[in-house]
């Protein structure tokens, strides 16, 4: 048994988006993009909205057909197809127990005829999980109490729940068939602040518990950095950068993650003073249309002709800190 | 002349719903300076827009001011028709949105939606409005501004599209900027620059500005003054040092606990504020904050705090803070 839970190997995800034969577009939401998660460990995935973040989740789990790579679950092949090679493709059913997901709006993702019991109930009858009603109902008021819930609330219906409560029940439907590994996709974002840690602590929480591995996918690079112990930022469908997360948030390499950790605003008005902000110029071009070479050079302020021409090779620059950058020397 | 330009005394407005009366806001006292930025900040549906449109005259039915004067540039608004609120919207207040698309109009293009503005508000012919119209599209730092003049609100980013509704807000000179979680529905590095870009235009024009937002990164990096709302109250209202060095309300304290910080160094547990937010339908008795709030005292449970000044600009609604400041008089006499 390997460390690795989840390898991901220049995964592909593209988007048909209209026109045919050789005129026809794609979306590149995902463009070769590798990395690995050990067992019990939580790695973060940042970027701005658009960049992939959703797709490289969703494509991994396979809720999405990918279109190109190789994806290894538990030392299992679940997924391949290499350029020239065969396509090979695992049987989902068993692997869906083991893999789940938890969607960022708690309000559309639960629905809303449906008692909270029976929404949490759900994927116990999938999988035919409870040899009894009894213990269908024990099991169902075990997952609300792990959750920060009580019994009482196993009638009622998601509208009376607030957000927080709401986000609490998808993750108890997604515990329900006892998984090992969750994409949690930006499951606090739409909280209020004040909830947010609430819910945070108890990702944590669980984590220990029951020794969960998660993906864990947001915009707020603080909230990453708190809960993953490596982060992965990703632009226009490609990773820029990998690594340990204090790593990555004090040396990060890649001229993009320095851009992205400047314009975070502290909430300390001295360290607020005293910060000299890079401002980066411009919007983030459409994956429909991505810039040749590599993506981010029509925002970044040392990109040259090489940046144009080649796409940066991703490589181990330094131990376990991966990054895809030709001018390592001259941004750092 | 009044020394302050909005000046806003024990505000109480109160939604008139089927399900009953929702107090959306109670006595709250706001007073800004010209050319000062004030954050308001707290969850959401603490009150923070209601208070702001509020001074604009822009309350939604079935709301209805019940209580408390609002003085803004020499106006009482209080006093005002429609229609010199309207003269007042746009030439000496005006607003931005978190999202640009609903206030753009998506089938006239740029230009004509910023002349618009300018025509409707100063005497400028159309010539000179479109010249104004490009001038204020260079001031907000879009590029080849001939071009988007003549573009549809949906060929632009988000970014792009708030910079243009800045443009048109900006058309007048206002005095008073009001800006309703104007990046929530932008990525941090577009972000920045929106940020970057209205603090900019403070200093160059001198306009106040009222942040509205639920992010104390934000607050921190460009206001002087905050408010901290909760329940339809200031709980706290300082500035922003001393609201970040010297909180003195539990709720202030546990908001600036329960936020990870991208600094940090190690991995420390966040403190969360527990229980959930109050149904503003039936709020507790005494202080909204009592039921999560960690320092509850019995009185609290029982009767709406009073104002404890610390100084002359800071202040909170809190019963500890009041017998903490009643003790302290006391041994000092
Ligand atoms: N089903 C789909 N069909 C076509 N294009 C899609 C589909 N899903 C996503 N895309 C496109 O793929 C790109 C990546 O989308 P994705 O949802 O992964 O972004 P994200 O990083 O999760 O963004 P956000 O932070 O906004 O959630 C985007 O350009 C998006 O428009
Ligand atoms: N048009 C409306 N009808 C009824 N209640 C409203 C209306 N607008 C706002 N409220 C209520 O007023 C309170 C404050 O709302 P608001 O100022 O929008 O909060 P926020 O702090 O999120 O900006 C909330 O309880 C909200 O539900
Ligand atoms: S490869 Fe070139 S354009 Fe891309 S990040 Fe590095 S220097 Fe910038
Ligand atoms: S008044 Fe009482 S309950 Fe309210 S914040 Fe102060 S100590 Fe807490
Ligand atoms: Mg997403
Ligand atoms: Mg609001």
């Amino acid at each position: 048994m390997s460390d690795k839970l989840v390898q991901v190997e220049h995964l592909k995800q593209y988007f048909s988006a209209g026109g045919l034969g050789k005129s026809k577009k794609y979306v590149k939401a995902v463009d070769d993009v590798s990395f690995h998660i050990d067992r019990g460990e939580t790695l973060g995935l940042v970027g701005e909205s658009g960049c992939g973040k959703t797709t490289t989740g969703r494509t991994l789990l396979r809720l999405y057909e990918p279109t190109e790579g190789r994806i290894i679950y538990d030392d299992q092949v679940i997924f391949e197809k290499m350029p020239g090679g065969k396509r090979t493709a695992a049987d989902m059913l068993p692997y869906r127990k083991k893999m789940q997901i938890v969607f960022q709006d708690p309000y559309a993702s639960l629905d809303p005829r449906m008692t909270v019991g029976d929404i949490v109930g759900e994927p116990i009858d999938i999988h035919k999980l409870a040899g009894s009603k009894q213990e269908r109902y024990d099991r169902i008021i075990e997952l609300l109490q792990r959750v920060g819930l009580n019994s009482e609330h196993a009638n009622r219906y998601p509208h009376e729940f607030s957000g927080g409560q709401r986000q609490r029940v998808g993750i108890a439907r997604a515990l329900a068939v006892n998984p090992e590994f969750i994409v949690c996709d930006e499951p606090i974002s739409a909280l209020d602040v004040s909830i947010q840690a609430q819910v945070i602590n108890m990702f944590e929480d669980l984590q220990e518990q029951l020794g969960l591995t998660y993906l864990f996918i947001a915009h707020d690079l603080s909230v990453v950095k708190h809960i993953s112990n490596r982060i992965g930022v990703m632009y226009l469908g490609k990773m820029v950068e990998l690594a340990d997360s204090y790593e990555l948030t004090e040396h990060s390499l890649h001229p993009y993650t320095k851009s992205l950790i400047s314009a975070i605003p502290i909430a300390d008005p001295e360290v607020a003073r005293a910060n000299k902000r890079i401002v980066l110029e411009g919007d983030v071009p459409s994956p429909l249309n991505p810039p040749s070479g590599c993506r981010f050079r029509t925002r970044c302020p040392y990109a040259d002709e090489k940046c144009a021409c080649e796409v940066p090779e991703w490589r181990e620059a330094e131990k376990n800190h991966y990054v895809a950058c030709h001018h390592l020397d001259k941004c750092n | 002349m009044n020394e302050y330009l909005v000046e806003i005394e024990n505000e109480r407005l109160s939604f008139f719903t089927p399900a009953g009366e929702v107090k959306a806001l109670n006595d709250v006292t706001i007073r800004l300076r010209e050319g000062e930025v004030l954050g308001i900040v707290g969850e959401s549906g603490s009150g923070k827009s209601v208070t702001a449109y509020s001074l604009m005259g822009l309350t939604a039915h079935p709301g209805k001011l019940i209580g408390g004067t609002l003085d803004f540039n020499g106006h009482r608004i209080n006093d005002m028709t429609e229609k010199e609120m309207r003269r007042m919207r746009g030439n000496e207040v005006a607003i931005i949105f978190q999202d640009p698309m609903t206030s753009l109009n998506p089938v006239y293009t740029i230009g004509n939606q910023i002349e618009e503005v300018i025509l409707l508000h100063t005497d400028k012919k159309k010539k000179e409005a479109r010249a104004r119209a490009k001038e204020l599209l260079e001031l907000v730092g879009i590029n080849e501004p001939e071009k988007r003049l003549k573009q549809y609100p949906h060929e632009l980013s988000g970014g792009m599209r708030q910079r243009v509704m800045i443009a048109i807000a900006l058309a007048c000179e206002p005095k008073l900027l009001i800006a309703d979680e104007p990046t929530t529905a932008l990525d941090v590095t577009i972000q920045a620059q929106i940020l970057e870009l209205m603090m900019e235009l403070k200093h160059k024009l001198g306009m106040a500005i009222i942040m509205i937002t639920h992010d104390l990164g934000i607050v921190a990096n460009i206001c002087e003054k905050i408010a901290v709302m909760y329940a339809g109250r200031i709980v706290e209202y300082g500035t922003a040092d001393e609201i970040f060095y010297d909180p003195k309300h539990e709720y202030t304290k546990g908001l600036l606990r329960s936020i990870p910080r991208l600094d940090a160094t190690k991995h420390e547990r966040l403190i969360p504020i527990e229980g959930t937010p109050i149904d503003m339908l039936n709020p507790p008795a005494g202080c909204p904050f009592a039921p999560r709030c960690g320092q509850c005292m019995k009185i609290c449970l029982r009767e709406m705090p009073p104002v404890t000044e610390f100084g002359e600009i800071h202040y909170t609604q809190c019963w500890l803070n009041q017998k903490q400041m009643m003790e302290g008089e006391a041994a000092n006499e």
